[in-house]
């Protein structure tokens, strides 16, 4: 890149990046994703996945888990901002090291191949609490849950005993014991 | 069975009932049925402006200058996006406004019909918060959540989109209960604990300093009267930031002035130096701290704000202490009086060194410029209007560029709320509108529009408004043919590439003025600078006056962007800082 003669600032230094899950409470309204979406997208924050749904429909309220990357300041930002939006009711953050809280996502695999290749796929999965929810002739489609970066090994082994397809959700969380957030 | 109002009765119910006395707007198709209800409401007089930009910047120098919300009338479509600028510039000031704006009727949302546009998406970055109502119950409350969502906390635009048959279909309305409960995002979350550890830094400190911002504004004016007891109480010398300026008397000895990219260079040497820095309501933008990683160095930083997401966003902070600025000074001066009541003067000593230095600063004397006897310079126009006007409580709005510069630099304040300017987005077409504004709100006061010739162009048209509503506004041109602040960097930082910066065809502003049915002035020699300046005052009526001053000149000093503040650049009187080398260009 040529070097710009009049650069409008020069960054400072940038810290160390840590992955955070987020998990807010918003009103389940029209627009309210967007409102959360857009603060990320406007203010340049990460968003590695997203899951999002209501929780209780009495109360209307939905929960949103964010899996996001930034430096310390970054991440206080991103919850001090998120508590200003008016259908947020709270804010939880955890690091993604974090043993107290369990994270989970869940991911669908097509498998299409010989009775053989079906089986080590399967074989391959079992210990990601694998279920089989559709099976053929041809093909299987299994279901496991997992962390991110094991179901990432997964779809990257599974290829060679003949994947297809794979559809998977973004993470869940929820604290051990019984405390809640509150 | 109580009366039953449709949703155009309502949107007027709540207003009234929210004490709105003006509203600025314009008319059209989605918004007809709120236009017919208007003869019915007598509370509230409506201000036809001739750009909805207008009307949002009308709006925001209302509320600026008079500490209530300003509200604004828009259409659907391109009423609304018209309007996104001022919504912008005034989240970025924190600045109270309420849009209403018309949609489409709800069966054509989402079809590409005649005006529509996502009002709400649009919008939906640039404001607090916004609605989209689609169904009449929920219209009363809605705007009444509006209204305080927009002045409680830090306070920001809100947009309520109301579309046509929401407007028409009827059904009760129940009055504002008032009450002061708040939203759970306002509340004071500082302890005395906290004041008393800011008390232990200030008992500490020996180079000390007060860093305010437009926050001791909007927190209202008892805010800036317990700031100006408690500077006085500790002896401590205060900077303030552009949008702070006022809160504090300009012409205090205690005073150092603005700080920042055009800043004085006591003061922006004062903060580099300190070793405690107090930030009152002030936000560490860009323009103020220069380069980060170098911004005061050696202090212990304390931020008093009422949004917590403005502590640690750009420097990190010592002792945050989150609350409402009047309150958080009433705490301190509190516990000074009960726990240090010869502070100031135990504290005399130990500061007297800090003064001294200061002072070695001040005689820099950094906003000093050469005069002329043949062509006015933009600066001693300011300084001649200034002190001309200062004994009127005249109040001040800008454009941006240069002459926005100049202006703080050398126009004075002494009250809050008469200094209007767009800091934060640095609007170019800000000041005329926001002078309307001004001028509804404080009908027998001077209101001067101290503008640039291509800032005051881009919003020419609400000339015609003032006229309209006899708002005797006073537009004071710097026209220097340039767009000044952009030519300023081409010669300092792109070798005098004046790359479109000359504006090569320039209405008369004088017969323009007569278009408009105002007055013309113009001046174009320092001697009769005066006369004229007078002349402008004495007008009862909108004056456009075209000051024709200096083309070249610079405004100084000036810290190149990505520098420290104890590197400034000095005037022309300064000979050996007046040239910037080739490091210096990379950085701005």
């Amino acid at each position: 890149m040529v070097k710009s003669k009049s650069a409008y600032s020069i960054p400072g230094k940038q810290g160390k990046l840590d992955t955070h899950i987020i998990v807010v409470w918003v009103d389940n309204e029209a627009g309210v994703l967007a409102r959360v979406v857009g603060l990320f997208s406007g203010r340049g924050y990460n968003i590695e996945s997203l899951a999002v749904a209501e929780i209780d429909p009495k109360l209307n309220i939905s929960r949103i888990t964010i899996v996001t990357t930034g430096t310390p300041q970054v991440i206080e930002q991103i919850k001090l901002q998120l508590k200003k939006l008016v259908p947020v009711h709270k804010v939880a953050d955890f690091k993604r090291e974090d043993k107290k809280v369990i994270f989970k996502e869940m991911a669908l695999f097509k498998i299409v191949g010989n009775q053989s290749k079906k089986e080590k796929a399967l074989k391959a999965c079992k210990k990601y609490n694998a279920i089989i929810l559709d099976k053929s002739n041809k093909s299987y489609v299994i279901q496991i849950t997992a962390l991110r970066r094991e179901i990432d090994l997964m779809s990257k082994n599974l290829k060679k005993f003949g994947l297809v397809s794979v559809s998977r959700t973004g993470a869940v969380a929820m604290t051990r014991g019984s405390e809640i957030f509150k | 069975m109580s009366k039953l109002y449709s949703g155009a009765e309502i949107v007027f119910k709540c207003l009234e009932d929210q004490d709105v006395e003006f509203i600025f707007g314009y008319p059209g198709g989605a918004v007809l049925p709120i236009y017919d209800e208007l003869k019915n409401f007598n509370f509230l007089k409506h201000i036809l402006v001739r750009h909805e930009q207008g009307a949002g910047h009308a709006a925001e120098g209302y509320a600026r200058s008079s500490g209530k919300p300003g509200v604004l009338l828009v259409t659907s479509g391109p009423g609304a996006t018209n309007a996104v600028t001022a919504l912008t510039d005034a989240y970025m000031d924190s600045v109270p406004l309420v849009c209403i704006s018309g949609q489409v009727p709800t069966h054509l949302i989402g079809t590409d019909a005649f005006q529509e546009c996502d009002t709400t998406g649009i919008t939906r970055p640039c404001t607090k918060h916004n609605w989209l109502v689609k169904d009449v119950k929920d219209l009363g409350k809605t705007i009444h959540k509006a209204f305080e969502v927009a002045t409680t906390g830090r306070p920001g635009p809100v947009l309520v989109d109301i579309p046509k048959d929401v407007q028409f279909q009827k059904t009760n309305y129940t009055k504002l209960k008032k009450q002061k409960k708040t939203n759970g995002k306002i509340h004071n979350h500082f302890s005395q604990k906290d004041i008393d550890e800011l008390i232990e830094l200030m008992n500490k400190a020996s180079k000390p300093i007060f860093y305010t911002g437009g926050g001791v504004i909007n927190s209202g004016p008892k805010a800036s009267e317990l700031l100006r007891e408690l500077v006085n109480k500790t002896g401590f010398p205060i900077t303030s930031t552009l949008q702070g300026l006022g809160s504090y008397p300009g012409e205090d000895s205690q005073f150092l002035g603005m700080l920042g990219m055009h800043g004085s260079y006591e003061a922006n040497n004062a903060m580099h130096d300190c070793d405690l820095m107090i930030n009152i309501g002030a936000r560490f933008d860009d323009r103020i701290t220069g380069k980060i990683d170098e911004f005061s160095p050696k202090s212990k930083k304390v931020h008093i704000d009422i949004d917590p997401s403005s502590i640690n966003k750009n420097v990190k902070v010592d002792l945050p202490i989150i609350g409402d600025v009047a309150e958080v000074i009433t705490s301190t001066i509190k516990t000074i009086k009960k726990t240090k009541p010869n502070f100031a003067k135990s504290n005399k000593q130990k500061i007297s060194k800090w003064w001294e230095q200061i002072q070695k600063w001040r005689s820099v004397n950094s906003f000093d410029f050469v005069n002329s006897d043949e062509t006015i310079k933009p600066q001693y126009a300011v300084q001649r209007l200034y002190e001309l006007t200062k004994n009127k409580d005249t109040y001040i709005t800008t454009e941006v560029g240069q002459h926005q510069m100049w202006a703080a630099q050398h126009y004075k304040f002494d009250k809050p709320n008469r200094w209007m300017t767009s800091g934060g987005l640095g609007t170019m077409g800000y000041g005329l509108p926001a002078a309307v504004g001004v001028q509804v709100a404080h009908p027998n006061k001077l209101v001067i529009d101290i503008a640039g010739e291509a800032s005051v162009l881009m919003t020419m048209q609400e000339m015609s408004t003032a006229v309209q509503y006899s708002l005797p506004i006073k537009i004071f041109i710097l026209n220097n043919e340039y767009m000044g602040m952009v030519r300023q960097w081409q010669e300092l930082l792109h070798d005098k590439n004046y790359s479109e910066s000359y504006t090569a065809a320039l209405p008369d502003f004088v017969k323009l003025a007569e278009a408009y049915g105002c007055v013309g002035i113009k001046a174009s020699t320092p001697q009769e600078l005066d006369d004229k300046i007078i002349e402008m005052i004495n007008t009862d009526r909108p004056v456009i006056f075209d000051c024709r001053v200096d083309k070249q000149e610079n405004c100084f000093p000036m810290i190149p962007s990505g520098k420290p503040h104890n590197q400034m650049l000095l005037g022309p009187k300064d000979q050996k800082e007046n040239k910037i080398t080739g490091k210096g260009k990379t950085l701005v």
